[in-house]
């Protein structure tokens, strides 16, 4: 190995900072979309690498559901204040009241459907242009053919088939008035290298990725928390779990795993090993069908 | 551990799909509950055994028919490598996907279906590779198993891909038989293929030599945003953030900012927020320079010594990927890299037919069609040829009112 060869982290790094820099570059109100889980906290350290000693050319933004693990929205908090940097919180409580939206009903009401209308208000409020998000191609097989540049129209509606070519590492991030274009930096990361990296970057996380006790229920085999979003059955037997999450979504729709990892080194043992996908073993909402990530895409999901 | 990009080309026919789905299954890249997914529909579909071919259709229109409609990516790794597949449609809109997913590949395969020996298509994707300027491009002969595993079928379809690699110019091609059904020469080499002295598919992705495919000779650094915080303690901070295309750069280096043409003297590097001598090609960094000269996104800072062309007057091959056609006259904006700037088709050379490199004349493109131009633009813009130079001679073309990107340029 010369000394000018790099390791495949500094290419995927090299890659994200550039196309965070493309955002900066070509849009006038960029804002960062993130939630408090792993995937955005990497796009932070990103940004950071992008940027410093400069500021952020763009705010975070978080979409809150109400359902979010406190653990989350606590290391949000801390982080904004931490780093200086302008944060943005929009509840979609507020947007259902506002517009009369129906709550799902059900024993996990999951808010996910109904984030979206208020991530579109917010992007309709603020005229933000391009939205940065930590969606990855691994996760999801609609994700697999979605581009790092990816243009939303104004009802923030994904169309698959009328894609632009993205060619070389030149992207094209022109619109019309109303359209915004959604980015997603580490469109090429797995899993394991975002955990990877957080590992070399010794980036701090939300205690939930970490092995902790926790009252959950088996639901078909998933562990939920219980929580004051869940409606408990008689049948439902509350058990006492060694669990950490391996995904932070809400409460009502992210399982957790069994797991005595409470280090990084041991989660990427544990997740070398798994059999199971990320999305597959810990996300009660991909299950409803075959093309359930593809239909809120289309609909305006991230 | 390093990264290797590939694509596959190839149509379903060929097993390009169940060549992809055995390279994730053999390498234990496909988790259980997505095994299960496609076994459930495999079911579905009636069939008797797991179809790996279903692991790579994601969007509904496409499970539905049976086709795939968009480039989609894969990843997998090994101890050794990270691997990222552009996986391309083999049928409609092909060329535009393929272009689409070969631009970023350091590596092709092709595959051959043994029965059929090269054909049309076969040709087809290995024009394209070579106008892409792919660097290392493997012919994977598929389905052994329906020929006997054959020597002779293998030796003669060689025979025949070595007088295209030549009239393509293709000079690393590796051969390997193989079938991704049955897994021959996949992930461990085959006894059904004995006679076969090569490596498997997977050792040889696992070692091809890719680090030397980057240019650490000519260095090109397109800025792309200026950082200037404008606080009290980084009052006269100013630094040129972008990514190092190619070559190396050092403190103290003489460079030269294009098109402007002004120089001055590299003072400082950061590179993820640590200062340090010397940057290289793939790395983002930030420049800053001795002199307070104007820099703006879309200026490319070069070594003095070592300089991209500058023109406005471009010779340009070009693979036309919108519905509306392309004619003589016609406005568009050109970017490269990070430059943007309004450009006009000149004059069409002529029409390359990519199934066999017959040239013909031409005054309009449409879909699909490859063609060469003059392009002149409204202001210079450095470049170097994309033979050359793929980081620095590749550009997009964009229709101003739909914003869509509608063409790709190799600058020649």
């Amino acid at each position: 190995m010369s000394k000018y060869s790099l390791d495949y982290l500094d290419h995927l790094e090299s890659e994200a900072i550039h196309i965070f820099r493309e955002v900066a570059g070509q849009f006038e109100r960029p804002a960062l979309l993130f939630s408090g889980g792993k995937d955005s906290i990497t796009l932070v350290q990103l940004a950071l690498k992008a940027f410093r000693p400069g500021k952020f050319p763009f705010p975070l933004v978080h979409i809150d559901t109400g359902h979010n693990f406190p653990e989350a929205l606590k290391y949000r908090d801390e982080l904004a204040e931490r780093l200086g940097e302008k944060l943005i919180v929009r509840n979609v409580e507020d947007t259902i009241k506002a517009k009369n939206l129906t709550e799902p009903k059900g024993k996990f009401a999951s808010r996910n459907a109904l984030q979206t209308f208020t991530l579109l208000d917010t992007i309709e409020e603020f005229k933000f242009d391009a939205c940065i998000g930590g969606a990855r191609r691994d996760e999801e097989k609609a994700r697999a053919k979605e581009r790092i540049f990816s243009v939303r129209d104004e009802f923030g509606q994904w169309d698959p088939k009328l894609q632009r070519p993205e060619l070389w590492n030149t992207y094209n991030g022109r619109i019309n008035k109303g359209e915004n274009v959604r980015v997603f930096p580490i469109s090429n990361w797995t899993e394991l290298d975002v955990w990877n990296y957080i590992r070399r970057e010794k980036i701090e996380l939300p205690s939930i990725y970490f092995s902790h006790e926790r009252d959950v229920i088996d639901h078909e085999g998933q562990l939920v928390a219980v929580s004051d979003f869940i409606k408990l059955d008689a049948t439902d037997t509350v058990l006492k779990k060694t669990v950490r999450y391996r995904t932070v979504g809400d409460m009502t729709c992210t399982a957790a795993v069994e797991s005595k990892a409470d280090n990084i080194d041991d989660i990427i043992s544990e997740i070398t090993a798994t059999k199971t996908s990320e999305r597959g073993e810990t996300r009660i909402d991909d299950k409803v069908s075959e093309a359930a990530m593809e239909d809120r895409k289309k609909n305006g999901y991230f | 551990m390093d990264l290797l990009r590939f694509i596959t080309a190839g149509s379903v026919d060929d097993g390009k799909s169940t060549l992809i789905g055995r390279l994730l299954y053999d390498s234990k890249s496909i988790m259980i509950d997505q095994l299960e997914a496609i076994e459930k529909q495999s079911k579905n579909k009636e069939q008797g055994e797991i179809d790996l071919a279903l692991l790579t259709d994601g969007l509904r229109a496409e499970r539905e028919q049976g086709i795939t409609i968009d480039v989609a990516y894969k990843y997998f790794s090994t101890p050794k490598r990270k691997f990222i597949i552009a996986d391309a449609p083999g049928h409609i809109q092909y060329t535009r996907n393929m272009v689409t997913g070969a631009s970023t590949a350091d590596l092709a395969i092709i595959l051959v279906d043994a029965r059929n020996g090269v054909v049309e298509q076969t040709r087809r994707h290995s024009i394209i590779a070579s106008l892409l300027k792919i660097p290392h491009v493997v012919v994977a002969v598929n389905k052994m198993d329906l020929v006997n595993y054959s020597q002779d079928v293998y030796n003669n379809i060689v025979i025949d891909y070595v007088e295209v690699a030549k009239s393509l110019g293709l000079n690393d091609v590796t051969y390997i038989p193989l079938s991704a059904m049955y897994g021959d020469n996949i992930v461990e080499k085959s006894e059904k293929l004995a006679w076969y002295e090569g490596p498997s598919l997977l050792s040889f992705l696992e070692s091809v030599e890719v680090e030397q495919d980057i240019n650490l000779t000519d260095p090109r650094f397109p800025v792309q945003y200026v950082i200037r915080p404008q606080t009290d303690d980084l009052h006269d901070y100013r630094g040129y953030a972008g990514k190092v295309i190619s070559g190396i750069y050092k403190k103290g280096d003489a460079i030269t900012v294009l098109p402007a043409g002004k120089t001055s003297k590299i003072q400082k590097i950061e590179h993820n927020g640590v200062e340090v001598d010397e940057v290289f090609a793939p790395q983002s960094a930030i420049l800053h320079l001795e002199d307070d000269i104007d820099i703006s996104r879309g200026d490319v800072i070069a070594k003095s010594d070592n300089l991209p062309k500058t023109t406005q007057e471009l010779d340009v091959v070009l693979c036309w990927m919108d519905n509306k056609p392309l004619t003589t006259g016609n406005k568009y904006l050109l970017q490269i890299n990070s430059r943007v700037v309004k450009s006009v088709i000149k004059e069409i050379e002529y029409k390359l037919d990519v199934n066999t490199l017959q040239k013909t004349d031409a005054t309009s493109a449409g879909l699909n069609d490859v063609i060469k131009v003059k392009i002149k633009t409204a202001s210079p813009i450095p470049y170097d040829s994309y033979s050359d130079l793929r980081e620095n001679g590749g550009a997009i073309l964009i229709d101003e009112t739909s914003h869509v990107t509608v063409g790709a340029c190799m600058i020649q």
